[in-house]
Formats: C-alpha cells, sequence, structure tokens
C-alpha cells in the first residue's frame, strides 16, 4: 500500500486496454457507506485508504484505473480526495453515485472537526488545551512541509521544482504578494517550460 | 464578512488550489486575518492545525475557519463554496473528457503545476510557525517534517506527541 504515490507516477504507462468496459452500477447509498468509512479512518492523507476500500476490498476499479483517476484529479483545482470521490462516484453510480460518494466522503470529517472546533471554543484557554494546540500546531506545519517535500521528490527535474517552489514561497511569504496573481504568473512559465522540455 | 463575501473567496480560491486544498491557506489568511480581521492569527492556526490532526481529508480547514467566521452557516458555506463547483469540474472533465486513456497531457500538468504547489505549501508551513519563536516548537516542527517525509509513520502519532509535549508546557 505504501508505493501508491509512486503508482500514481506508474500512470504515465499509457494503459493497454480499457478495463472500464460493462460493469454493474453500484447503488449511491453503498458508495456512501465506504467513502464515509474512509472520511472517518483517513489520518494521513486519504489516497492509500480510498485505494484500500475500492480497489483492495471492493475491487471496483484495477490499480492502473485507480491511479489515472487520482492522477487527473490531482491537476484539477480544489481537494484531491473529493474530485476523486466524485469522479469515481459517477464513473460507478451516475449522477447520484457521485452525490452519495463525496457527500459520504465529507460528512465524519465535517462533523468532527466541528465538535473539535465548538471544545476549543470552549477549553481553549485552558493553558494545558492552549499548550496542547502550540504542540499540534507545529506538528501541523511539519505534515504540510513533508507534503511539500514529498511531492518535490516525486518530480524528475529536482532544480525546476526548487526554483519555481523558492520563487513562489518568497514572493508570498516575504513580499505578500498575493496568491493569485503569483499562481498566474508562475504557472504559464511552468507549463512553458515543460512543454519545451518534452517536445 | 457577509455569508456572500467569504463564500465568494473561498470559490475563487478553490480554483487555484491545486495538488493540495492547503496550499492557497495564505491567501484565505489574508482575507480572514488581515483584511477582513474576523478572526486572530492565534485562533487561525489553531484551528487549521485542529483541522490537519482531524481524521478524514485535510480540507476540512475550510469548515473550521467558516465557523469561526459564521457558526454553522459558516462552515456550510465554506465547505460547499470551495468543494461544491471544484466538485462539479471533476464530474464534468469525467462526463465530457475524453476519458483520458493513453493521452499524457495531464502528466505534463501535473508536472507543471507541482513546482508551484511545492512553493505555496511552504509558504503555507511558515505561516503556521512564524509566531512560534520557542525553539522547542521549531524542532518539533523540524522532526515531524524529516519523519513525515522520510518515513511512512502515520501523523496520528505525531499529533499525540505534540499535543503531551504542548499541554506539558514544553512547545
Amino acid at each position: 500500500m505504501g508505493n501508491v504515490a509512486s503508482m500514481v507516477e506508474a500512470a504515465e504507462e499509457p494503459a493497454a486496454h480499457s478495463s472500464s468496459a460493462a460493469r454493474a452500477p453500484v447503488s449511491p447509498w453503498r458508495l456512501a457507506r465506504t467513502f464515509a468509512l474512509v472520511g472517518l479512518c483517513a489520518f494521513g492523507g486519504v489516497m492509500p485508504w480510498v485505494y484500500r476500500a475500492v480497489v483492495e476490498k471492493e475491487k471496483w476499479l484495477d490499480e492502473r484505473e485507480f491511479a489515472e483517476v487520482w492522477s487527473v484529479c490531482m491537476i484539477l483545482p480544489g481537494a484531491t480526495s473529493t474530485n476523486v470521490a466524485a469522479t469515481l462516484g459517477y464513473r460507478l453510480g451516475g449522477l447520484r453515485g457521485a452525490t452519495g460518494a463525496t457527500v459520504g466522503l465529507l460528512t465524519p470529517p465535517f462533523v468532527i472537526v466541528l465538535i473539535m472546533a465548538v471544545l476549543y471554543k470552549q477549553y481553549g484557554a485552558l493553558p494545558a488545551v492552549h499548550g496542547a494546540v502550540r504542540g499540534v500546531t507545529a506538528v501541523a506545519a511539519g505534515l504540510v512541509f513533508a507534503t511539500a517535500l514529498k511531492l518535490a521528490k516525486s518530480q524528475p527535474r529536482k532544480w525546476v521544482v526548487a526554483i519555481f517552489a523558492v520563487t513562489a514561497c518568497v514572493a508570498i511569504s516575504i513580499f505578500h504578494w498575493p496568491l493569485m496573481g503569483v499562481v498566474g504568473a508562475l504557472v504559464p512559465i511552468s507549463l512553458i517550460m515543460e512543454w519545451r522540455a518534452v517536445r | 464578512m457577509t455569508l456572500l463575501q467569504l463564500s465568494w473567496h473561498f470559490f475563487i480560491v478553490s480554483l487555484v488550489a491545486f495538488g493540495a486544498a492547503t496550499s492557497v491557506t495564505p491567501d484565505i489568511h489574508r482575507a480572514l486575518v488581515e483584511n477582513a480581521h474576523v478572526m486572530t492569527e492565534e485562533q487561525f492556526t489553531g484551528l487549521f492545525a485542529m483541522s490537519q490532526a482531524a481524521p478524514g481529508t485535510n480540507v476540512m480547514f475550510v469548515t473550521v475557519l467558516g465557523w469561526q467566521v459564521a457558526g454553522l452557516a459558516g462552515a456550510l458555506t465554506t465547505t460547499l463554496s470551495f468543494l461544491g463547483p471544484t466538485s462539479l469540474i471533476a464530474l464534468s472533465v469525467e462526463r465530457f473528457g475524453t476519458r483520458y486513456r493513453n493521452a499524457k497531457w495531464h502528466i505534463s500538468i501535473r508536472r507543471s503545476l507541482a513546482p508551484v504547489t511545492v512553493g505555496l505549501l511552504l509558504s503555507t508551513g511558515y505561516l503556521l510557525q512564524r509566531n512560534a519563536i520557542s525553539p522547542a516548537g521549531i524542532g518539533l516542527a523540524i522532526a515531524a517534517t524529516c519523519v513525515l517525509t522520510w518515513s511512512k509513520l502515520t501523523p496520528l502519532w505525531l499529533t499525540a506527541i505534540g499535543a503531551a509535549l504542548g499541554a506539558a508546557g514544553y512547545v
């Protein structure tokens, strides 16, 4: 399961056959239940949990198809996990399936984070809670940095990643330039460079 | 800040969230803390950190930030505005796209977006840590970064350790 990330990279090999031929539709409720369980259990990245549920347990699709879906959903805007739920839900169960999967994925964490937020508001002033949140914040920062480093590690041309990443980070964090402008300026340049590199 | 303004901001920012939803956090911070002053720096980072410690997708930070602004209505507003339209985009790609089989365009686009996403994530991490002046907090963040980058350990254990160290007054 640990090599799912490398599997997404492996989606670069074109599929030899279409594995999404005829398949029995999955009911919206079943999709909702499956994704709700993922939403409830997934710690530290949803991908391995979705993989385990839909590929290993339910066998709704194979590894390659999963990797392709994930790879495309990563470049679409929004949250990758929600995009994957919508895409897989639609592929397996139509519009109702997409709704079931997405709502299922989001409902348990929605309720849990709100309960946590209410408790934080109630007890946040207590020194122990205040301190605990500071500790959790440091780990959360580490989690975000680790996500950045893992994404950087998966890229073929590391120096390109370094230049763009440092430029974006300095522009936003040091110069306080608007994020939209920074993304709007850097993404086209990056696209041109990639296009020239693969040509 | 009205619900409409809240909704509009989360909708717009969701459109540039590529690869990782948390990458657009600096822009949300700018809107909520620096411009609209609807929450303090500490509330922002505390709520963000808590949402990352919760199970499920890491995008739930939009939910708790919305809750802080306008209660349950705010939570629903930010969640639906950030995830609704983008889910519909994903759905449209699945419905009307050419099934992207044997196509390599998505790999090229992903490789183009990734370097920028890495930079945005670095900004997000910096935002969370810039007010942590204690060496222990910085040490904990560095340790968590290394462990989570180079091992398969789930963040749950580190979060528990971080909470325990913090509660004991070490961070």
